[in-house]
């Protein structure tokens, strides 16, 4: 995209600069534990500082809209209420060969447009991020705000989770002292 | 003997749609469009503060998260028969035609053109052919020999791999599929560029929205953007004069791109303006509000009879009685409580009563809504209709730009008449994205000439009376009409309905019984190979449907002996 000279100092004009690593929530926060991903993404973002290279977005159940925010990104942590068999409120993560079984297999209501996405970039030939999935078992998916007291009661430890990972990718957070 | 089709789940992006048919003769003889998630943002909404429920509405749906934050302020402003100010609603009007664009092109590009684009046929093209035939219909700078032999090189690349299994379930080599090679080969490439463009489109929501998914910037009463042309935290001439840049991008490839692509793919497949049709009474309402109280509209809308023009009736105003008073819901065929008869919004109930898929009672999770117990078709097909009807001259002007270039394809005239199809409303769609594209230019300029004038107002305050009120909002979305129905008691809501578009259209068997949209429009559309639909699956393609809004999740079977077939279901199958 053509950049006019005068909007450079303005940060949400910027097209093509992302920050190489995303921290994307997924969910609907109208169907009680299926928020999960966002309610996680909603706690990092009062709870920490990030380093410049991080963004912390919290995508819904967006669809295409959310190619805009993969494209460009060496990392994406996707927070989201996974289902793998495990128990109720079972901390999950996903690396490496587990991450396609997770959009092969309808574990998530929102994969679909995710992997759209993916599947546009791949066959661009463009470089694909670096996935790790993390999350919850969910226990219940009824129509409601709020969560679960078993997968609520495992909010803090995923978001902890999520530290950790961006720990291990070297952009660890800062947590926000409160006064 | 009849065979069942059932396709599950039917969309490619959010939600769950099923539709069964049955086949007979090479042709559908009976049609269920079914919803197959429950939904209830009534249950959520209720005893909540009215200017907090868009917050809510836009979380129903990923895709339709503006147009939900949109409708609801409205509903709330009219229940309080509240002003909004002029730059409010030009903001609005920028981010509702921006997302519009988005929409459209996704839907054409992404979510469909699959459906008749081969795309292993393109690598047998000519690239050189592929530019001339490309060249000989646009000028756009794009359409060269060499960015078309990189595009074929690429999809060697990623065939040879061998997980081609990425795209839709494999319906390359489909006999229904008729587009030489070359064509194939413009529109691959022409996908592409699409992801840049829609991204482009969406950027100008989230410029003036402050984030997307999920825009920011509104409230019952206007908008939250501060306008001050120095300060950075708000709508300055930076971000003005961007949003107009990315504007004038975004015309090119809707005119050079994609209303020529939609004229060749029309052109080249004129047997599918014979299916398709179904409901022919179209139902849009106007949009773009021009004044503080929604009485002048850029956008006319109204109600269409029968497919006849001759009786379009005009929906005038956010107090328009003859809206308010014609839509009412069914829920017969309905997973709810019923036995009252098809009720109007304010009045509705959602109870949930789930029995089983009963082909001759209940089998979806979605609602039947009717405008004076007719079924309407809505989307850009019913708007382009309406807008025609109504006179809109950008409308006409567009329409008959696309016809022409059909025309000169084809080599014969083509029809009005032929609108009223499964082609026709990838058509129509293209039309409205070309109006959408003008109205972005004059809402820019309304709005820079208004703050000329040195009006900064953004908000009114919303003061909510003890007592009861109600009030409605709507909104022509990119699936068309979008209402929503709120009763509001001391300051609290006390009933809320969305009547969604996918309700329009996906809703199943009315009071009457009589057949929803994609029910009708699936009546004998020709089905070549049972075990692979894909006619079925461009027919309800052509409405886009996007489900997540009309219901929520809930997962229910069928024991029945039928060939399963899932539309995007080997999207999943990708190893990345």
């Amino acid at each position: 995209m053509q950049i006019l000279p005068f909007i450079q100092n303005d940060p949400l004009l910027q097209d093509n600069q992302v920050q190489p690593v995303l921290v994307l929530g997924l969910g609907n926060i109208l169907m009680q534990d299926e928020g999960i991903g966002v309610r996680a993404v909603q706690q990092l973002l009062r709870d920490y500082e990030f380093p410049p290279e991080v963004e912390v977005l919290d995508g819904g159940t967006a669809g295409m809209a959310l190619y805009e925010h993969i494209v460009n990104r060496s990392h994406v942590i996707v927070i989201d209420a996974v289902k793998t068999g495990r128990e109720p409120g079972a901390l999950v993560k996903l690396e490496n060969d587990e991450v396609p079984a997770f959009f092969r297999n309808k574990v998530s209501p929102h994969q679909m447009a995710l992997s759209d996405i993916l599947a546009a970039l791949k066959i661009g030939g463009e470089q694909l991020p670096e996935i790790v999935v993390i999350g919850v078992e969910p226990a219940t998916l009824e129509t409601g705000l709020d969560m679960s007291d078993l997968v609520l009661a495992q909010l803090d430890a995923l978001v902890e989770k999520a530290v950790e990972c961006l720990g291990g990718l070297g952009f660890a957070p800062q947590a926000v002292t409160r006064h | 003997m009849a065979k069942r089709i059932v396709v599950d789940p039917m969309t490619r992006i959010e939600g769950h749609l099923r539709v069964d048919c049955e086949v007979d003769g090479g042709k559908v003889t009976k049609a269920w469009s079914s919803g197959q998630m429950w939904r209830g943002i009534e249950l959520i909404l209720q005893g909540r503060d009215p200017r907090d429920a868009w917050v809510y509405t836009q979380r129903i749906c990923g895709v339709c998260t503006t147009v939900h934050a949109i409708t609801s302020v409205r509903a709330v402003e009219n229940a309080l028969n509240l002003e909004v100010p002029l730059n409010a609603q030009y903001i609005r009007n920028l981010i509702i035609a921006a997302h519009g664009v988005h929409d459209h092109i996704v839907h054409f590009y992404h979510l469909s053109a699959l459906d008749w684009v081969d795309i292993v046929s393109a690598l047998k093209a000519d690239p050189k052919k592929a530019a001339q035939t490309a060249q000989s219909l646009s000028d756009w700078h794009m359409n060269s020999e060499q960015h078309f032999r990189e595009v074929q090189t690429k999809l060697q690349s990623f065939v040879d791999t061998g997980q081609l299994g990425v795209f839709a379930s494999g319906y390359w080599g489909h006999p229904a599929m008729k587009l030489p090679p070359e064509i194939n080969l413009l529109a691959v490439a022409h996908y592409f560029q699409a992801l840049d463009y829609q991204r482009r489109a969406n950027k100008i929501v989230s410029v003036l929205g402050s984030k997307t998914p999920h825009i920011q910037n509104l409230a019952v009463g206007g908008v939250a953007n501060p306008i001050n042309l120095d300060s950075q935290s708000t709508l300055t001439l930076e971000r003005l004069y961007y949003i107009k840049n990315v504007i004038d991008e975004l015309g090119d490839f809707i005119h050079k791109v994609y209303m020529v692509d939609v004229a060749a793919v029309g052109a080249l497949y004129a047997d599918w303006t014979k299916y398709g049709a179904g409901v022919t009474n179209y139902l849009s309402v106007p949009d773009m509000p021009l004044d503080t109280m929604g009485t002048q509209f850029e956008l006319p809308g109204g109600y269409i009879p029968n497919a006849d023009i001759g009786q379009f009736k005009a929906i005038t105003s956010y107090n328009d009685e003859y809206f308010e008073k014609g839509v009412k819901e069914s829920v017969k065929h309905a997973w709810y409580k019923g036995g009252k008869g098809a009720l109007h919004p304010y009045d509705g109930e959602t109870i949930p009563e789930y029995t089983d898929f009963q082909d001759d009672a209940k089998y979806s999770w979605v609602k039947a809504p009717t405008f004076y117990d007719e079924r309407a078709q809505v989307g850009p097909l019913a708007n382009v209709l309406c807008m025609v009807a109504a006179g809109h001259e950008p409308t006409k002007r567009n329409l008959d730009k696309l016809l022409k270039l059909v025309s000169t394809v084809l080599g014969s005239e083509i029809p009005l008449s032929a609108l009223h199809s499964t082609i026709g409303r990838h058509a129509a769609r293209c039309v409205r994205t070309a109006v959408l594209y003008e109205s972005l230019q004059n809402q820019w300029k309304l709005l820079m000439e208004n703050i000329g004038k040195g009006d900064y107002d953004t908000f009114n305050r919303p003061v909510f009376p003890k007592g009861e009120v109600r009030g409605y909002g709507y909104h022509e979305a990119p699936r068309g009409v979008l209402s929503h129905w709120t009763v509001i008691k001391d300051g609290k809501i006390s009933n809320y309905q969305c009547v969604v578009p996918s309700t329009w259209n996906a809703g199943p068997r009315d009071e009457n019984d009589k057949l929803g949209p994609y029910e009708a429009s699936l009546m004998d559309n020709p089905v070549a190979d049972p075990e692979k639909p894909l006619e079925v699956i461009r027919t309800v393609h052509s409405f886009d449907p996007c489900l997540a809004c009309a219901i929520h999740m809930v997962d229910t079977r069928t024991k029945e002996e039928v060939v399963r077939v899932h539309a995007v279901g080997s999207q999943c199958g990708v190893a990345f």
